[in-house]
């Protein structure tokens, strides 16, 4: 008769041992009882090595074989080097503006509630859901000298479009969702108890504020800040309209890089593509290493 | 960065009330909802507002006119068929990449994490760029492509690999975290009763993580049809060939033909709109529910 429990000396296949077998098992080795581990994992490596590991490791290959001296004539020169200030500076700019405005709105959304909170809360992920080159043109049009906001600046000699400050509006659009999403479930679970206590030990309102409330804000604002950053950095179709393109003075990386792609310098046009994905690596580890830091203290 | 911005439905919950001893002052709540709305509208707002009004500027024909013309027509035909292939290679990667995080335990899933996240930090130029590398006439399989008469680069596989690279880490996003709460104890107990792996997966896991799964594909399929630098890098501007919406919406608009250019990209603005829309169905049905 069979023997239901499988005692005998032959290894128990699956399907055939009962699950208390299996689970002494499996609580010994490494495995799980779940299925599908090597399926998964392997296609997840396989999707990732082909699509993504394969293709950038053949930026940094072609860099390799630039040589130092060329690597550095590529990446040096003064047009490259304007459009890397503009770019990090841009960047950088508009990610403190995000960080300072996207902790109002959202202490706004958290805390006070207003008619349309709910709508002015789902609009925020706007920049999210907009094609960058929708958003192009929808800026440029807005800030040319004759655009719904830039008549009115006109008169005062302010120019947005096609200058360093229409890069900056740009930048600052495309990042805002950043800083407001990051801060808003941080503010949500910040237990009242701690701020009923500064009270009665007699903080005013502003003091609870800057030293009880801002510090536990802190990692998730930066962690929206380095988010913001490094989504400016990269950002290609929201600034191209209006920035203008002028070589040394309002051309971002990414244009330079495909402006190098149709001279066929691709050599040139990888080495500035490296250094923009160094930077690129060195912000996600941060942003990692912020995230850990904000878990420490939160449940995100 | 799997968590870091709380899209998924579930981290947002409702406005809850606020002690009195935390209430800010009247004057202060006035001036802070004041500052944050008017920042919204300054540039949310207003650019949304902008591409419906120029879209319209020259009237309802015009823009009719536009959006059926053949080179607009054949860009929106290329769109979808994009999407229709990104989409769902997208999806079999996330449910298999979340299935692999969240289910087992493995040394380097940090990494692995790290690297689902990366297209978020690459630029979408550089995106296109590598593939130009790979398959371009100077790449690595340039010649091999060339002498066997297959374009990649420059035509709609090029296309296609380019918007994947840059929308996969959508479904991924949503379904790790949510399955990693949802731990593995229905699993174990399908798999005990007597469950191989894809009726487990089907009838077991698949309905709890539908809403996650949705979202996410609402999320891949708004940002695919609106990718544009990495598809601008790799497609060549072939009119009526290899352009897609984003990318005509740019020939339109350089050929100072604005009110064309705002119609097509009204239909994407639409579908943003419509992706919001659908986010926040979502997320409101949680947050009932939850």
């Amino acid at each position: 008769m069979h023997d239901p429990m499988n005692l005998s000396a032959q290894r128990p296949r699956r399907g055939t041992t009962p699950p208390s077998f299996r689970t002494m098992s499996s609580a010994r080795s490494s495995r799980s009882i779940l299925p599908g581990f090597g399926l998964s994992l392997g296609f997840t490596l396989a999707y990732l090595g082909l699509i993504v590991l394969v293709p950038l490791s053949a930026a940094f290959l072609k860099t390799a074989g630039m040589g130092l001296h060329d690597f550095v004539a590529a990446v040096a020169s003064p047009r490259v080097v304007a459009a890397y200030k503009l770019s990090f500076g841009a960047s950088l700019a508009a990610g403190f503006v995000n960080m300072v405005f996207g902790l109002v709105v959202a202490w706004v959304l958290v805390r006070y509630s207003f008619p349309g909170r709910k709508l002015v809360d789902a609009l925020v992920d706007l920049p999210f859901a907009l094609p960058t080159a929708v958003a192009g043109i929808a800026l440029t049009s807005l800030y040319s000298t004759n655009g719904w906001v830039g008549r009115w600046l006109a008169p005062y000699g302010i120019r947005v479009a096609f200058t360093w400050t229409g890069v900056f509006v740009a930048l600052t659009f495309i990042g805002l969702p950043f800083v407001v999403r990051t801060v808003q479930p941080v503010l949500q679970e910040l237990e009242p108890d701690i701020e009923e206590a500064a009270s009665t030990l007699g903080a005013n309102r502003l003091q609870t504020i800057v030293r009880i409330l801002l510090p536990q804000l802190l990692p998730s604002l930066l962690t929206g800040f380095a988010l913001a950053f490094a989504r400016a950095l990269g950002e290609y179709g929201s600034v191209v309209f209006i920035s203008g393109n002028m070589p040394m003075k309002t051309e971002i990386v990414p244009l330079l890089i495909i402006t190098k792609l149709e001279q066929y310098d691709y050599r040139g046009a990888t080495a500035i593509a490296v250094v923009m994905l160094v930077s690129s690596f060195v912000l996600l580890l941060l942003i990692n290493l912020l995230q850990k830091w904000s878990r420490r203290y939160h449940a995100i | 960065m799997a968590s870091a911005i709380a899209t998924t439905p579930s981290a947002r919950p409702a406005l809850a009330p606020t002690p009195r001893a935390n209430r800010d002052p009247a004057w202060a709540r006035g001036l802070l909802t004041a500052v944050a709305l008017a920042f919204l509208a300054c540039f949310l707002v207003l650019p949304i507002v902008a591409v419906f009004a120029q879209a319209l500027a020259k009237g309802g024909a015009y823009f009719l006119a536009a959006v059926r013309e053949p080179d607009a027509l054949a860009a929106i035909r290329l769109t979808l068929l994009t999407v229709a292939i990104v989409v769902p290679a997208n999806v079999v990667f996330g449910v298999a990449a979340a299935w692999a995080i969240s289910k087992f335990k493995f040394t380097g899933k940090s990494l692995l994490t790290t690297l689902i996240d990366l297209p978020f930090a690459v630029s979408p130029v550089i995106s296109g760029l590598v593939y130009v590398l790979v398959f371009g006439a100077q790449g690595w399989f340039g010649p091999w492509l060339i002498a066997h008469n297959v374009r990649v680069i420059f035509a709609v596989p090029g296309i296609v690999l380019a918007t994947t690279f840059v929308t996969f880490p959508f479904v991924a996003r949503e379904l790790i975290p949510l399955m990693q709460a949802q731990g593995t104890d229905e699993e174990y107990s399908a798999v005990t009763l007597g469950a191989n792996g894809w009726q487990t997966f089907w009838r077991v896991t698949l309905p709890n993580i539908r809403w996650g799964l949705f979202y996410g594909v609402i999320l891949c399929n708004a940002r695919a049809m609106g990718e544009f630098g990495a598809v601008s890098v790799v497609s060549g501007h072939i009119r009526g060939e290899t352009n897609t919406m984003p990318l005509h919406v740019e020939i339109l608009y350089n050929e100072y033909n604005i009110a064309g250019a705002f119609a097509v990209a009204s239909l994407l603005a639409l579908l943003a709109l419509a992706t919001l829309v659908v986010k926040s169905a979502i997320e409101w049905r949680q947050t009932g529910s939850a």
